[in-house]
């Protein structure tokens, strides 16, 4: 790569270093951190807003309607309007509500959901914190939210809430396990739990194709897998259950109003977009380009050209599924995605030791496949469609 | 004893005294839980990266969320067990302050005030992954038959009775 | 007091008031979270002495505290199933009320 291109790629780190220059040297680790901090909290906080607006336009052309058309130019300003009305919405606490135990839950959500941006990497040489074990580090910053929901809940002391927060954590809880497990094929490739090192194997080519994660079988599977159970932790449709407008209202956050249920929203978001991030990361090859001519082009583009196309992949699902059950999400999730991480984990096993080629292309296909299949078939058995019998009074 | 040590010590004793102390279970539920973030932030600070953010995982994320899911099954929440101190609480705080004592004395009373600390020392994880594979292995594998038999012990401890209809 | 003395200290802390709640609280729940009190600060313990003592690259205490932290899990699911089995026949979790085997 060029001088000139090289620079444009990185120059938010020279940016950065050029505003270092001026400091002492005992200041600058503490300063840097800093000015990072602030740059990922108001990237990602901007792409919160942007997605609300897109989601609302996206699904109504889904569904036959415009969107929010009245704000600014066809509608895009509606995010400065949602805020305004957020903030200055009155804040209403129940008198029977716990009150500190309220207050601190959407507090503990979007901490949790902002400390997850720590360990990704965005461009070459962009990552907050290059952690040996970065991607532990993720999941267990993620399994902080499932408490936050919890708080929630329970301090409204309110039966809905509580009840909608007890689906909710019995739903994270159930597909946190394929969440890891569909990663775990990926830490076994890579042989490293640290991203940049994840990132910087899959940013290879063999010729023009690149080495993504994505494009071996056990890869693909797992990606699939990956974005079936990170729609599931964040309560996205079709696992919207707890927070199903048509059925217990809104589920764990009933009683919060104003900006304290815009932060509920906006950990929601950011829940979707880091676990979309570490998708990226994980199988989409981070910011790599996905051919070896396109390498030109920054690489913070990249990996945002890749979450943008996950998070219209989201809405999409979003428009086109119908919700799903408690009992049939909780079976998909035991009985379907927890065999088939397992497998893939075998798979990715078989993989490593046959020799390379296109046996092992087929081998490793029909075992992901047969079972998969399989598995679908056993789920649908469970559904029982016999004709209704009516039963009169005598 | 570094500014961030105190911090996170208070932090870690606050939480586990309010832990013991409190009346209603699920906000001893929430102090445990601050403790347990105290605690692996502490891991953090000796250096055990894997061990601290394994910590949160595993404790945080679980031992806490199945206490309070208990919490919500037995009614533990509700008007709570007036009183909450069994009869012979002063036995049992005396018992704990003995123990206290004797370990402190033992601590300060040691030569390891005298010893020369070494560097800082990072774990990585790919020697914990070969000493687990390699050295540990036996204790690997009993700890994933021990889970798995905790596994269905509980399910099975917590499961409903059928009710068999004559 | 050098640093280890002091993560020791606290670890001493930690594991007298968890043993303080296990002994004196009535709810079963709780003496289970003071036993789960008591393990963590054994794993402390063992951190401590890993990081300041002989051969860190040994990763001795790094193995126990992760063993320690798996067992511990364990035992507290297997400790709440039996505290829930408990509740079903006695409707309380009150341990001063469990004493029909005593004398």
């Amino acid at each position: 790569m060029s001088e000139a291109v090289s620079h444009i790629d990185q120059i938010f780190v020279i940016f950065l270093h050029w505003l270092l220059g001026g400091l002492p040297a005992a200041a600058r680790p503490a300063v840097s951190a800093i000015i990072s901090v602030i740059a990922i909290l108001v990237v990602f906080a901007l792409l919160f807003a942007i997605t609300t607006v897109l989601e609302r336009k996206g699904l109504g052309r889904m569904q036959n309607r415009y969107g929010p058309n009245r704000v600014g130019p066809f509608g895009f300003f509606q995010p400065i309007a949602d805020g305004v009305k957020s903030l200055t919405k009155e804040d209403i606490v129940p008198h029977g509500a716990d009150q500190i135990v309220h207050f601190l839950a959407p507090v503990l959500l979007v901490i949790a959901a902002f400390l997850a941006y720590a360990v990704l990497p965005i461009g070459r040489n962009m990552v907050l914190v290059n952690l040996n074990a970065g991607v532990l580090y993720f999941f267990a910053v993620g399994s902080l939210v499932e408490l936050a929901v919890f708080m929630a809940g329970w301090s409204s002391r309110n039966k809905y809430s509580l009840l909608g927060a007890m689906r909710a954590i019995a739903q994270m809880i159930s597909y946190e396990v394929p969440l890891v497990l569909a990663s775990v094929v990926i830490l076994m490739a890579a042989g490293s739990l640290s991203t940049v090192s994840i990132v910087d194997m899959q940013a290879r080519y063999s010729g023009v194709w690149p080495h993504w994660f994505l494009f071996r079988p056990w890869g693909f599977a797992g990606f699939i897998l990956f974005m079936i159970a990170a729609t599931a932790e964040s309560n996205r449709s079709p696992f919207d259950l707890p927070e199903g407008e048509s059925e217990i209202i809104a589920g764990y956050y009933i009683e919060y109003s104003g900006f304290k249920f815009a932060l509920f929203f906006l950990g929601e978001y950011l829940g979707m977009f880091a676990t979309s991030a570490m998708a990226i990361t994980l199988f989409l090859g981070g910011w790599a380009a996905p051919f070896s001519f396109l390498t030109w082009i920054p690489s913070y583009l990249w990996f945002f050209a890749k979450l943008m196309v996950l998070i219209a992949v989201f809405i999409w699902i979003r428009g086109t599924l119908p919700r799903l059950r408690m009992d049939q999400l909780m079976n998909f999730a035991w009985q379907f995605m927890l065999p088939m991480t397992l497998i893939n984990i075998f798979v990715a096993g078989v993989w490593h030791f046959m020799p390379s080629g296109l046996g092992r292309w087929v081998l490793c296909s029909v075992l992901l496949i047969a079972p998969c299949i399989l598995l679908i078939g056993s789920l649908k058995q469970q559904k029982s469609t016999e004709v209704r019998k009516y039963r009169f009074a005598d | 004893m570094t500014v961030p040590f105190l911090i996170l010590a208070v932090l870690t004793v606050v939480g586990t005294v309010a832990a013991m102390t409190l009346r209603n279970l699920i906000h001893c539920v929430l102090a445990l839980t601050l403790s347990f973030a105290g605690l692996a932030a502490l891991y953090l600070q000796l250096g055990a990266q894997f061990v601290g953010f394994v910590q949160i995982l595993v404790y945080v994320g679980a031992v806490a969320i199945l206490a309070v899911f208990v919490i919500m099954m037995t009614r533990g929440a509700g008007p709570g067990l007036h009183p909450i101190f069994s009869s012979f609480w002063t036995v049992g705080s005396l018992v704990a302050a003995g123990v206290f004592a004797i370990l402190a004395w033992a601590i300060c009373a040691s030569n390891l005030s005298s010893r020369i600390l070494p560097p800082q020392t990072e774990a990585a994880v790919r020697p914990i992954g070969d000493a687990l594979m390699h050295q540990y292995v036996l204790p690997l594998e009993i700890m994933g038959l021990l889970l798995t038999a905790a596994l269905i012990g509980a399910v099975v401890l917590a499961m409903q009775e059928k009710r068999r209809t004559p | 007091m050098s640093s280890l003395t002091s993560y020791l200290l606290l670890s001493a802390l930690i594991f007298s008031i968890g043993l303080a709640g296990a002994l004196t609280r009535r709810s079963a729940i709780l003496v289970l979270i003071g036993i789960e009190l008591m393990l963590n600060a054994a794993n402390l313990n063992f951190l401590a002495f890993w990081r300041y003592g002989p051969h860190p690259e040994a990763l001795t205490g790094i193995m126990f505290a992760i063993f320690s932290i798996s067992i511990a899990a364990a035992e507290a699911a297997v400790g709440l199933g039996i505290i829930l089995a408990v509740y079903k026949h006695r409707r309380t979790t009150d341990v001063s009320t469990m004493n029909s085997m005593k004398g």
